[in-house]
């Protein structure tokens, strides 16, 4: 295709549609479609200047106005789109290759440390977060304008289609794609008024385009004229639309988007409020009011892992069972929670995200007074879920001699041990088979109130005002406790014990994200507009019956598609088997007689809408 | 019985399931294996033909109407007379394009070469029925859909494009030259699903268990299917179309690729088939798109985040929108929208073996 002449030339103002060497057929064959029309590029667009200072300034206007409208015409033709959507394409390719900012920022930091040289060229060039840069928004918001600048003309063309009529017959309508012919002894009118029906019924739009106007006397340049398969155009602008609509309510759904963590042990709550967040983050345009008020308890988490075969230890059911009331004062409803099952509340979300153990530690002070009693989460360092973290009793504690002090311990936790001596203190199992917390303790000040802000799950072991509890012989007091089991502190500071209820945590992802109804709904129209854009054809057909010089009826029927499809012959076949039965064929005439010879071509006026 | 005991029960009959299925995709390789030299041998049959069709066709005159080749005159014989039943429909190539007869396929118009692409062709039949076997199967030891890790996708993946040419043929479309291409293609990703890709049955991590995997996945790999079905017409229509042009200008191409793509469609017909191919399952593989955006929304609660395999479907997606948009664009017909069908495909191949095996993302825990 490539090789014929209008295929590769773009200013000759051949409109796109037509396909190649087909403009014989004149005003039949335009407006199938709306495509935009490749227009020519002319000199100036100024024209004369004429002397003098206004003369040189309507000229600058004219040349300004002309470049705007060519800019413009250029930005909404279909090459640029096709351009535009070429850059799209590979501007999201580094994306998944280069590690993210949003998705994944320690990955960056390493990729940083591991490429001096490469690191600070990438992060000019915005490739740590492709998707937020200013040359990727710069080819989606152009293509978008694009695509805006040629809905609006395209939907006018559209409907002016739709209102005006299908174009009258050409003057050879053996040229068209498909063609059929047969003589008859019913008069044309008869022909033109049975195919009227025939199309009509076939829910072709149809009318007898007249020589002598609309109901004027017939003439032997009559033809029918019908078009059918409208909502390819339809189906096309809407699938356009609703790109649009998906944008936007993606760009709005980040605009006031809200993503937060909170971690829930077993028995504790949560009520959505910006200060009970572990973490948070919002769009731009949020605000604290947005928060769909409701809260959530923490009834029981489960966690079950496969127990043999090469893959041990791989999950297989989470859940979390909760029991949740929305508003002040909402009736409490239970409900699970679990991968792929969201809780969902109005906008927001409730997603478990992560897992891990919560130990219960008793903290008794020298008297035997229980200071401290509570589940506190430890975080997972790797899949078996051996598990880090800190207990901090901040206060109610004093030591042997009396003085308030603060305890911390840090805690590493297996909740299945390879056994004493097996060389390994890290997990060998996800489930809670053999748990055994590992502790070392401090006392003094945790400097908590410093004022610098402080990771709860770790413990400031540089701090000067901490000291580590020893022995009489100077030896680091630490143990290896099994539930049940306590540790003694040294010079009668008092005991911690590691409790037999080892709780549960299940951390939460609170999603609030508003356009996603609009984002589904645009997805949904922009599949039903693509399917009636690719799989409806829009096709004309015209019917002409001539009486011949022999007083015998030539009935000339034709069919022109916008791209060529065995469809429209079979069409046709049926179309013109329809029409034949009312106005069969003549058996006498000679069958070989070549159709065009004594077809009568009509007037010029013919083609004339 | 026990719990246990119920469970060891449950437990080898899958793995009985398993084995079964594996001994199936064996048998089916096996039957591939010899369709494949059936279709070898339609092709050698054939190159004894020496019918010049398109040589003869761009040669002499070929400008006037071109002839015939709608739907023939239906005439009927009623008592010695004919009567004409329904008029004669005459199709005619829009004007500029070449007219070049379709070729009759592998077997050159050779009997024999006729008769092992029939051979191949139930051959196929056989191969397809027992591979369907083995994934069902296998999806019956796993007690799921078959589509958890590369293993279950691949052995689908073959499943389904031959399922698909199969069904072309059965709707007598002239697609059997696609056979050998096909055939091969399956052994060598078969080759590479049980020797590379293979995973023990197993479940499913939580993540991945959700209705919305099974629209997701089934619907993509049907997509890839027929995607490659498409990309195989653009690589023939590539080789037909310069083969035809030079022709047309006076060239003579070689033996081996006449006697080849002699026996080939037209490239007009060729494009003409790729496009439809690629332009059906378009909006498909849109909703693909879109049911996998639903299932992270509800598996990970963003429907969109960029994970690679997002990313490179959201290419894969936007290179077929350019494909079809080249083909509405003066100067981008023919060739340049082919070859951007090709790059769309290789986006669609490298989301599909690449993302899993070169980048990381949340989709990398399925398990290769
Ligand atoms: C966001 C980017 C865009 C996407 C993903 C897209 C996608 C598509 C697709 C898939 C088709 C195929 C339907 C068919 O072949 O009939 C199509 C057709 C079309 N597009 Fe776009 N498009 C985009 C932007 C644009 C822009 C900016 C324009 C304006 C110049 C445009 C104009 C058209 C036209 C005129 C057609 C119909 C062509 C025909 O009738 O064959 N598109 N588009």
């Amino acid at each position: 295709m490539s090789k014929t002449p209008t295929g590769s030339t773009t200013t000759d103002g051949t409109p796109a549609v037509v396909p190649p060497g087909e403009e014989e057929l004149g005003t039949a064959g335009s407006q199938l479609s709306t495509a935009p029309a490749e227009t020519a590029v002319p000199g100036s667009f100024g024209g004369n200047r004429a002397p003098g200072l206004t003369g040189w300034l309507t000229w600058t206007g004219r040349e300004i106005l002309g470049w705007v409208r060519w800019f413009w015409r250029q930005l909404t033709s279909m090459r640029v789109a096709l351009l535009l959507l070429f850059l799209l394409s590979l501007g999201v390719v580094p994306g998944s290759l280069i590690p993210q900012d949003g998705t994944d920022a320690m990955k960056v930091e390493a990729f940083k440390q591991a490429h001096r040289t490469l690191g600070p060229v990438y992060d000019r060039l915005g490739l740590f977060h492709v998707y937020s840069s200013v040359w990727f928004s710069a080819i989606y918001i152009l293509l978008f304008v694009s695509l805006i600048g040629c809905i609006v003309p395209r939907t006018w063309q559209f409907v002016g289609q739709l209102r005006g009529r299908p174009p009258g017959a050409p003057k050879r309508l053996t040229r068209l794609p498909a063609y059929a012919t047969w003589r008859t002894a019913a008069p044309p009118e008869e022909v033109h008024e049975t195919a009227l029906k025939v199309l009509k019924q076939r829910r072709f739009r149809a009318l007898l385009h007249s020589l002598n106007g609309v109901g004027g006397a017939p003439t032997a340049g009559d033809a029918v004229a019908a078009e059918k398969g409208y909502l390819r155009e339809a189906g096309n602008l809407v699938f356009h639309i609703a790109l649009i609509v998906m944008l936007v309510a993606f760009a709005w759904g980040q605009l006031y988007k809200t993503e937060g963590n909170k971690l829930v042990v077993e028995g504790d709550g949560f009520a959505n409020t910006l200060i009970q967040y572990d973490d948070f983050k919002s769009g731009n345009l949020f605000n604290d009011d947005d928060l769909v008020p409701f809260s959530f308890t923490l009834k029981k988490f489960t966690g079950t892992y496969e127990r043999t075969g090469p893959q041990k230890g791989t999950a297989r059911v989470f859940k979390a069972d909760v029991t949740y009331s929305v508003g002040a004062h909402g009736k409490d409803r239970k409900a699970t929670i679990s991968p792929n099952h969201p809780l969902a509340v109005d906008d927001a979300r409730v997603y478990l995200v992560s897992h891990g153990y919560a130990p219960t530690v008793t903290v008794r002070d020298g008297k035997g007074d229980v200071v401290y009693r509570q589940a506190v989460p430890l975080l997972p360092v790797d899949a078996n879920i051996t598990s880090q973290g800190a207990i901090k009793v901040l206060d109610g504690y004093r030591n042997a001699k009396g003085e308030t002090e603060q305890l911390g311990f840090s805690a590493f936790f297996v909740p299945t041990f390879a056994g004493a001596g097996k060389g390994t203190m890290f997990s060998q199992f996800p489930a809670l088979d053999f748990p055994v917390l590992a502790l070392t303790g401090f006392h003094g000040d945790l400097g908590v109130d410093s004022g610098l802000p402080q990771n709860v799950y770790q413990l400031d072991t540089k701090n000067p005002k901490l000291q580590q509890f020893k022995d009489a012989k100077g030896n680091i007091v630490a143990a290896r406790l099994l539930p049940g089991e306590t540790m003694t502190l040294p010079n009668g500071a008092g005991s911690i014990t590691f409790d037999k209820d080892i709780k549960e945590w299940a951390g939460f992802q609170i999603v609030q994200q508003p356009g996603t109804g609009w984002a589904l709904t645009g997805a949904i129209a922009a599949i039903a507009g693509l399917a009636g854009s690719l799989f409806i054809q829009r096709r004309r057909v015209w019917v002409r019956a001539v009486r011949g010089a022999d007083g015998v009826t030539v009935v000339e029927m034709a069919g022109l598609g916008r791209s060529e499809s065995a469809k429209l012959p079979e069409e046709l076949g049926d179309l013109a088997a329809l029409v034949h039965d009312k106005a069969p064929a003549q058996t006498d005439a000679d069958p070989d007689r070549e159709p065009d010879a004594d077809t009568p071509v009509p007037a010029e006026g013919a083609e004339k809408k | 019985m026990t719990l246990a005991a119920a469970n060891a029960l449950a437990a080898a009959t899958n793995e009985n399931l398993a084995s079964i299925s594996n001994t199936l995709i064996y048998s089916a390789m096996a039957v591939y294996t010899l369709a494949f030299f059936a279709y070898i041998t339609e092709w050698l049959f054939g190159s004894r033909s020496k019918v010049a069709r398109t040589a003869a066709a761009l040669t002499a005159d070929s400008g006037g109407a071109a002839g015939a080749k709608g739907p023939a005159v239906t005439v009927k014989s009623a008592g010695g007379t004919t009567v004409l039943e329904r008029p004669e429909v005459v199709v005619r190539s829009s004007a500029g394009a070449r007219d070049v007869p379709d070729g009759p396929g592998a077997h050159g118009g050779d009997e024999q070469g006729d008769l092992y692409g029939r051979v191949a062709v139930s051959l196929s039949v056989l191969a397809f029925v027992i591979q369907v076997g083995g994934v069902i199967a296998r999806a019956a030891s796993v007690q799921r859909a078959p589509w958890g890790n590369m293993y279950e996708f691949n052995i689908t993946f073959s499943a389904t494009a031959v399922g698909v040419y199969l069904l072309l043929l059965a709707l007598k479309k002239n697609v059997r030259w696609l056979g050998l291409f096909l055939t091969t293609t399956v052994l060598l990703d078969l080759g590479l699903a049980v020797t590379v890709l293979y995973t023990a049955s197993d479940q499913l991590v939580p993540a991945l268990q959700s209705y919305w995997l099974i629209i997701h996945v089934s619907t993509a790999i049907f997509c890839g299917a027929v995607f490659y079905v498409g990309a195989v017409g653009t690589l023939l229509y590539l080789f037909k179309d310069s083969y035809e042009s030079k022709l047309a200008s006076g060239g003579k191409p070689g033996r081996f690729a006449t006697s080849v793509l002699e026996r080939l469609p037209a490239s007009a017909s060729l494009d003409k088939f790729s496009y439809r191919v690629n332009a059906a399952v378009f909006p498909l593989w849109t909703f693909t798109i879109i049911a996998g955006a639903i299932w992270a929304e509800s598996a990970w609660g963003r429907y969109w985040g960029w994970d690679p395999k997002e990313t490179w479907a959201f290419i894969t997606w936007v290179a077929y929108a350019c494909y079809l948009h080249a083909r509405s664009t003066a100067g981008w017909k023919g060739r340049k929208a082919a070859y951007i069908a090709l790059i769309a495909f290789g986006c669609w191949l490298f989301n599909y073996y690449g993302v899993n095996l070169f980048v990381t993302g949340k989709h990398s825990y399925a398990g290769v």
